[in-house]
């Protein structure tokens, strides 16, 4: 098995072959970086509508955990049939990566927003009330007070949640769109040993996912509230 | 477009899909109860054996848990052949399972031994309890509690993450309905019926692991 | 006129009744003491005075108007002559001593920053702060913190001041620094209305004092007939018990 790895290593490593293989994990992490930014957002967004109790926007406030506790309960490969199927005749055009990525920002959008939702909750009553007393309005509140002192509360999980989405961008290959995975069986598939296509795309998820978990440690540690600075 | 939903023909394979609800639950529970054994080894390893061994176990769980298990298991089904070893798609499945929750596991129950105060242990020692009974009265309720939403948490990640399995062939739910939708063509359909029960199989294990662990361990768990 | 006028308030926690009716006023620059034992209303009463706790009937007037607690414009205009100090402070942890005192009266009442911030260094100064403008609240000792908190409210320039058992999570010997800043506030025609245990200082600043129990008002009336002369029973056995101690 190893000999033929070696064997084959030269033929692997080539200029055109490296260059599609990086652009593959830049694919894998663009993917990440949008699901990523866009589940941030719009999680923040639901976690603020959650702790709204403006009798107004139950409706909204009802859809929000639907929405929230059905995309968290489905498994991502799942989601993106459905998303493939249900895309396909409203955008004709669609490519396989949009569809990808609209089905990672879908989940991500919902495991983010119950990150954001701890880090809001983790602030005590107390700050909500001194602000409310001082006329700050909710915006105000949760800009000028929350905010400021939920996000190290949220940063940890959500670059835990990151770390383990680089890796779930992975079934993404399923459906075709040339992400790392993807790379790696089409390797295989021109003749190729799979441990020398897999193993270098192992290799490659490694370099992406570690430093970034290694900092999410790290921040874990530093910005653990209850030892500040 | 103009499309029409039709659930009559998914409706008609429910019992096969429940069915693949059954393989996924024996996949999840098998991974998980071996991963957990293992990872118990792995995490009194990690706290208390000696540094070569720590250093391994650590360099396992890096390796492991920043790495895809599709593609873990893509090198399980594909390359082991080429050393002489030909696993079954659900072998390898299986495997690659186990060794992501083996990882995973080893982190959640190390950082509850660890979390047991050495106070408490002083305390132990000064009532002249014995090793056992130490680890009876005094470190396993405290890990059980410190560990119990994490694992709560695994478990149900690993129900959605065994779907996988569909991937190799193995004809778990993901893996039928697979199956269904490429003999009806109702993926939308037939996906949508997947995924509810799949959302009924996480609830009700989210609610009986609350339930564990408000009898057992005296954890408040919410379901939501 | 009567500068806040309280009648009849009722306030419930779930199916709980705290409050049964308390009617109470103060006339400008009073100082009004709440005393009374734990769990008899007292601090669910200032709560509700600045639209924290919502009262389940009764009045509110101030300077003769009419608080309307299910209106945000007159919360709003209601919190801009009335000021709380908590007794756990609630001084924002993420910002500086100059910001905690200058964030209100710059964001929300939109006031020159330069003014405000003179203002805040002569609060600070007033209270005994003025080294401690960069630091962070909890870099602070608990007596500091309730000062600067106190100067956060004085910097909104509030006509009347509700304090909450300011120095009842203060180790002893800091509670008199605190003390020491209400009581030259008591001097300067602010109306005041708070809760204390500290019995000599009551007896000292108050001009009224207010026996609540059971989340109605026993007895009212100046520090000396209240101490010295109760004519209610619980009055009597409350005052007689703390005063042993």
């Amino acid at each position: 098995m190893f000999e033929r790895l070696l064997f084959e290593a030269p033929d692997f490593f080539t200029y055109y072959n490296v260059i599609f293989l990086l652009e593959a994990a830049a694919r894998t992490l663009g993917m990440t970086l949008i699901g990523c930014t866009v589940g941030f957002i719009a999680g923040l967004l639901i976690a603020v509508l959650r702790q709204s109790v403006n009798p107004w926007t139950l409706p909204l406030r009802v859809i929000a955990i639907a929405y929230v506790e059905t995309f968290r309960r489905i498994p991502f490969l799942v989601i993106i049939f459905i998303v493939l199927y249900a895309i396909q005749p409203l955008m004709e055009n669609a490519s396989l990566l949009t569809i990808a990525t609209i089905a990672i920002c879908l989940v991500s959008t919902a495991f983010l927003s119950e990150i954001v939702r701890a880090g809001l909750e983790s602030v005590p009553k107390q700050q909500i009330e001194g602000a409310r007393t001082l006329n700050f309005g909710a915006a105000r509140t949760l800009w000028y007070v929350v905010l400021p002192q939920a996000w190290r509360v949220i940063l940890p999980p959500a670059i835990a949640f990151a770390v383990m989405f680089i890796k779930d961008t992975s079934l993404a290959s399923h459906i075709g769109v040339v992400e790392l995975t993807f790379s790696g069986k089409m390797f295989v598939n021109r003749g190729f040993s799979p441990l020398l296509g897999f193993g270098a795309v192992l290799v490659l998820y490694f370099l992406l996912s570690y430093p970034l978990s290694r900092l999410g440690t790290y921040l874990e540690k530093r910005l653990d509230p209850s030892r500040r600075s | 477009m103009n499309y029409t939903f039709q659930f009559g023909e998914v409706m008609a394979e429910l019992p096969y899909l429940l069915g693949g609800a059954l393989v996924t639950l024996q996949i999840v529970f098998f991974t998980f109860f071996l991963g957990a054994v293992l990872g118990l080894m792995g995490a009194l390893g990690k706290v208390y054996g000696p540094t070569p061994l720590r250093k391994a176990i650590s360099a396992y769980v890096i390796f492991i848990t920043n790495t895809p298990a599709l593609v873990q298991i893509f090198v399980l089904y594909y390359a082991l052949p080429d050393a002489g070893i030909l696993l079954s798609s659900m072998a390898a499945v299986l495997i690659g399972l186990t060794l992501n929750s083996t990882a995973y596991l080893t982190e959640i129950i190390r950082a509850g031994v660890v979390s047991v105060r050495q106070a408490e242990m002083d305390a132990a020692i000064g009532l002249n309890m014995t090793r056992l009974q130490i680890l009876r009265y005094v470190m396993l309720p405290h890990i059980a509690k410190t560990i119990f939403a994490p694992l709560s948490n695994f478990f149900i990640w690993l129900m959605l993450g065994s779907s996988i399995a569909a991937l190799f062939g193995v004809e778990e739910l993901t893996g039928r309905a697979i199956n269904v939708s490429s003999v009806n063509l109702r993926t939308i359909e037939t996906f949508s019926v997947v995924a509810v029960i799949y959302i009924g199989l996480t609830l009700i294990a989210s609610m009986s692991l609350a339930l564990l662990g408000r009898v057992a361990f005296r954890v408040k768990a919410r379901v939501f | 006129m009567t500068h806040l006028d309280v009648r009849d308030l009722a306030c419930s926690y779930g199916s709980e009744k705290i409050l049964k009716g308390v009617t109470l006023s103060a006339e400008k620059g009073e100082v009004v003491s709440l005393i009374g034992p734990s769990g008899s209303g007292k601090s669910t009463l200032l709560r509700a005075l600045v639209g924290l706790t919502l009262p389940s009937a009764g009045e509110v007037r101030v300077a003769g108007k009419a608080v309307d607690y299910s209106s945000r414009k007159s919360v709003r205009e209601l919190r801009s002559q009335l000021a709380i100090v908590f007794q756990q402070y609630n001084l924002f942890q993420n910002m500086t001593v100059m910001r905690n005192v200058t964030i209100a009266p710059i964001t929300i009442k939109k006031r020159p920053k330069a003014e405000v911030e003179a203002l805040a260094a002569e609060l600070l100064a007033r209270v005994g702060m003025e080294a401690k403008h960069d630091a962070y609240p909890e870099e602070l000792s608990g007596g500091q913190q309730q000062r600067v908190a106190i100067a956060r409210a004085l910097a909104l320039q509030p006509e009347i001041l509700l304090l909450d058992e300011v120095t009842s999570a203060l180790d002893p010997e800091r509670v008199n620094e605190v003390l020491d800043t209400i009581r030259r506030l008591t001097d300067e025609g602010i109306t005041m209305l708070l809760v204390s245990h500290e019995m000599s200082f009551v007896r000292e600043v108050s001009t009224r004092v207010v026996m609540m129990d059971d989340g109605k008002v026993v007895e009212t009336g100046t520090p000396s007939q209240i101490f010295d002369s109760p004519t209610h029973e619980r009055t009597r056995d409350f005052v007689g018990m703390i005063l042993k101690h």
